[in-house]
């Protein structure tokens, strides 16, 4: 069983660190997982994505063309990956920084005014946790238990106080989808 | 008879530090004297099984053959760079690079200005005749305007080709540079002095106060197509003004010490 | 020992601490900086030397001496970096004075991009430098074996006085996967450095390192020296990964990213009832010459894929010496190809196979 998810966005939105929790938390499971991020000059302010596989069994490639599962920050990620997903593919769209529906209708799409909901809870940056709630929910390829553990271990140290903020902001995610 | 022997064996013998044979290099080169300050003052120093050098590409490429001391050869402009590497796994060594001005000044100014910017404990002898001993007498970056050599064969001109570089004045602006000086070997009394630095330049090295150079003003007869005592003249009349002897840079530490090594 | 979830960049370097790794001088250069980066921070902390040089030409001329004075040292860099470092390479194969270097390699030629590719497979294989040399070169496919040749390359330039390079490409310095460091050993005492070392003649006679033979017949006796050295490096070092040959039809044969990508093709294949196999080469010189000649007497089809125009498919052919045709899929300039795209050429391969038959 291998699940492939790309997260995608603007730089400073989090969407490596997203990655790196899924990663992390496979890990801390005793699963197979690879994490590859775009580099570069994008980091800076422009596009960022990583691409995630999450397996029981060693993975070949550390890319995908198609995704299982697609995390998409704001319109230009929605724009490039909506074609590839895989059908019955799940895509997380944050509706906060996108404008347009989603015209797949073999792939199952979860509406996430995440930015909102972060801006809710008071810090902007939970956003890319949220929308991780949120995926978990649809696809369940680790529990919500095992990222709250994840989250709690490898939080930065640097970032402890916001421990709780980032739970809450899983779980607001999770109940956002169900 | 007994007491001739005495007095030869007084007055000139070989350097510990050098290998009982003759070197290549060409009648009235001043190569020769260059490497016999060098290995005078590692026997005075004591230092003949604690010094590494590092060669040049360029005439002295042989150097090794004539030193009894450890060697490496480097690539040509490399020597500060390997010469860090050497020192840095022998902090408790004395290294020293030979080069000449082509290897130094040309293709290897980057690494020499960035020894000296990290103040590399190592000592560097710079032979500075300007111009290309080794590939048969080509314009150095220190050849003087107008002179004429195979490839500025109308003399150098220095709107076509630059101007003769002054190491020396520029190493002594680096903050790592601890000593930095230029002599000449064109007559008895500056080979003197040129000793004296050579010495200072290792007690730098000794004390750990950074980079030090001792560039010495030399003679090429060969590719200046003079005889060798026109070409100590050259050094004297020639290229003095261009490149003054002097103290570009003493440490305040080595002033402080005084001159009785 | 744990697994850690581990960048490539950063395994690499702290694989190489552990190795014993006594001096590291390096330049920033993507997509290999966090290499540098890891070491300026743990060589200081462990008394070890670090320098970010000048230039890559400055740093393995550092590599060079730091070499001859008989510790163990190591540079990494990219692409554009290593054509810097090419020189001084040429001259300590010259010098046989044992070297490691890390090349991370990106898209080119020139300043190229910062993407994983793999075009420099010809520039670290053979030879790079100028003169007659080959070098060991070890080509990882994950962040474990980027460790653990890594963390060997040390011992092996040791073994043979040679350099060894240890060629990945952007996507494994950048990504991350879990992966188990090695055991710390301790760096080499001063009295246990090689008798050629360059420390000072005390109580011995002095001794030079050089790449400089004047005399044609003495620098062919040193070439022939070396190629005693590469007989023995082709009989010992050979290294290569198999899957699913056995039974195979049809054979990939791809290093590093590109053999990781093939795997996933393989298995795919596999699924769809094609007989399709995988020779993973890890040690690209000296080359699994003799595994690919006894594969060619096995399968019907053999098609090579990499991140360049075809380099490696080279060495296959040579190989293979005409036993049967080699097809090639290779996608450049940092793309990395996709395991459906090496499917296909698959599925073409098989095709006109069974066309002849």
């Amino acid at each position: 069983m291998q699940t492939s998810i790309i997260i995608s966005g603007f730089g400073g939105q989090g969407v490596l660190f997203a990655g790196q929790l899924l990663a992390y938390t496979a890990l801390d499971n005793d699963l197979h997982v690879t994490w590859f991020p775009s580099y570069g000059p994008e980091m800076r302010g422009g596009t960022a994505h990583c691409t995630v596989i999450i397996s029981d069994d060693e993975i070949g490639s550390p890319v995908i063309r198609n995704p299982d599962a697609a995390i998409v920050m704001n319109l230009p990620s929605l724009d490039k990956y909506e074609p590839l997903m895989l059908p019955k593919g799940v895509l997380v769209i944050n509706t906060s920084l996108v404008d347009r529906s989603v015209a797949r209708q073999d792939i199952d799409s979860v509406m996430v005014p995440a930015s909102e909901i972060a801006d809710e809870l008071g810090n902007r940056r939970l956003a890319n946790i949220i929308m991780l709630g949120a995926l978990l929910q649809r696809l369940p390829f680790l529990s919500i238990e095992m990222l709250e553990k994840g989250i709690d271990a490898h939080i930065p140290e640097r970032h402890r106080d916001m421990l709780d903020a980032n739970l809450k902001a899983l779980h607001r995610g999770f109940s956002e989808a169900s | 008879m007994e007491k001739t022997e005495m007095i030869e064996s007084l007055i000139y013998t070989k350097p510990r530090s050098l290998q009982p044979i003759g070197t290549h290099y060409c009648p009235g080169c001043t190569h020769g004297i260059a490497h016999r300050l060098v290995a005078e003052v590692i026997d005075e120093m004591g230092i003949r099984e604690q010094t590494i050098g590092v060669a040049p590409v360029g005439c002295a490429v042989f150097i090794y053959n004539y030193f009894d001391v450890d060697f490496a050869e480097a690539s040509h402009g490399r020597a500060p760079a390997m010469a860090t590497g050497i020192k840095r796994a022998n902090p408790d060594k004395f290294v020293f690079t030979y080069q000449g001005d082509g290897d130094l000044a040309s293709i290897g100014a980057a690494e020499i200005l960035h020894a000296a910017n990290r103040g590399e404990k190592i000592s560097v002898i710079f032979i500075n005749n300007g111009i290309y001993g080794m590939t048969g007498g080509q314009m150095a970056p220190t050849t003087i305007e107008g002179w004429k050599t195979t490839s500025s064969p109308m003399g150098r001109n220095v709107e076509l080709h630059g101007y003769p570089i002054r190491m020396s004045e520029i190493l002594a602006q680096i903050e790592g540079s601890a000593y930095i000086v230029r002599r000449s070997l064109h007559n008895v009394a500056n080979i003197r002095r040129a000793k004296k630095a050579i010495r200072t330049a290792f007690e730098v090295q000794r004390m750990g106060l950074g980079l030090a150079m001792v560039e010495l003003l030399s003679s090429c007869p060969t590719n200046w197509k003079i005889s060798p005592d026109e070409a100590l003249k050259v050094i004297e009349e020639k290229m003095l003004p261009v490149y003054p002897l002097g103290d570009f840079k003493v440490d305040p530490a080595i002033q402080k010490h005084g001159k009785g090594w | 020992m744990k697994k850690e979830l581990l960048k490539g960049n950063v395994a690499f370097a702290e694989a190489a601490i552990r190795a014993g790794c006594e001096a590291y001088f390096g330049y920033p250069i993507t997509p290999q900086t966090e290499a540098l980066e890891h070491m300026s921070k743990r060589m200081p902390e462990l008394g070890r030397t670090f320098i970010q040089a000048e230039s890559e030409v400055a740093a393995i001329n550092m590599v060079y001496g730091a070499a001859c004075a008989g510790i163990q040292t190591m540079t990494s860099s990219s692409s554009p970096g290593v054509s810097l470092m090419m020189e001084g390479l040429s001259y300590i194969a010259g010098s046989e004075v044992p070297v490691v270097i890390v090349d991370i390699m990106r898209g080119g030629p020139g300043l190229g991009n910062i993407a994983p590719a793999q075009g420099d497979y010809n520039q670290m294989v053979k030879g790079g430098g100028h003169g007659d040399y080959r070098i060991i070169v070890l080509a990882p496919a994950t962040i474990q074996e980027l460790i653990d040749l890594t963390y060997e390359a040390f011992g092996l330039a040791d073994k043979y006085r040679t350099i060894v390079a240890v060629l990945a490409d952007g996507s494994l310095g950048q990504m991350m996967e879990p992966a188990v460091l090695p055991e710390m050993r301790p760096v080499r005492p001063v009295d246990k450095r090689p008798a050629w070392a360059l420390t000072g003649a005390k109580g011995r006679d002095s001794h030079f390192i050089t790449s400089i033979y004047l005399e044609p017949l003495d620098e062919e006796k040193f070439n022939q020296k070396l190629l005693e050295t590469e007989a023995k490096i082709e009989a010992n070092e050979v290294r290569y990964k198999e899957l699913l040959l056995d039974d195979a039809e049809i054979a990939i044969v791809a290093f590093g990213t590109a053999g990781r990508v093939a795997q996933t093709a393989v298995k795919i294949a596999r699924e769809n009832g094609i007989k399709v196999g995988l020779l993973r080469p890890i040690s690209l010189y000296p080359f699994p010459t003799d595994r690919i000649r006894r594969l060619a007497d096995q399968v019907d089809g053999m098609l090579v894929t990499e991140m360049n125009s075809g380099q490696m498919v080279e060495d296959v052919r040579l190989a293979v010496e005409g036993r049967l045709p080699v097809s090639f899929y290779g996608r450049m300039g940092g793309v990395i190809p996709m395991p459906e795209e090496i499917l296909d050429e698959v599925r073409k391969l098989k095709a006109s196979i069974t066309e002849k038959v």
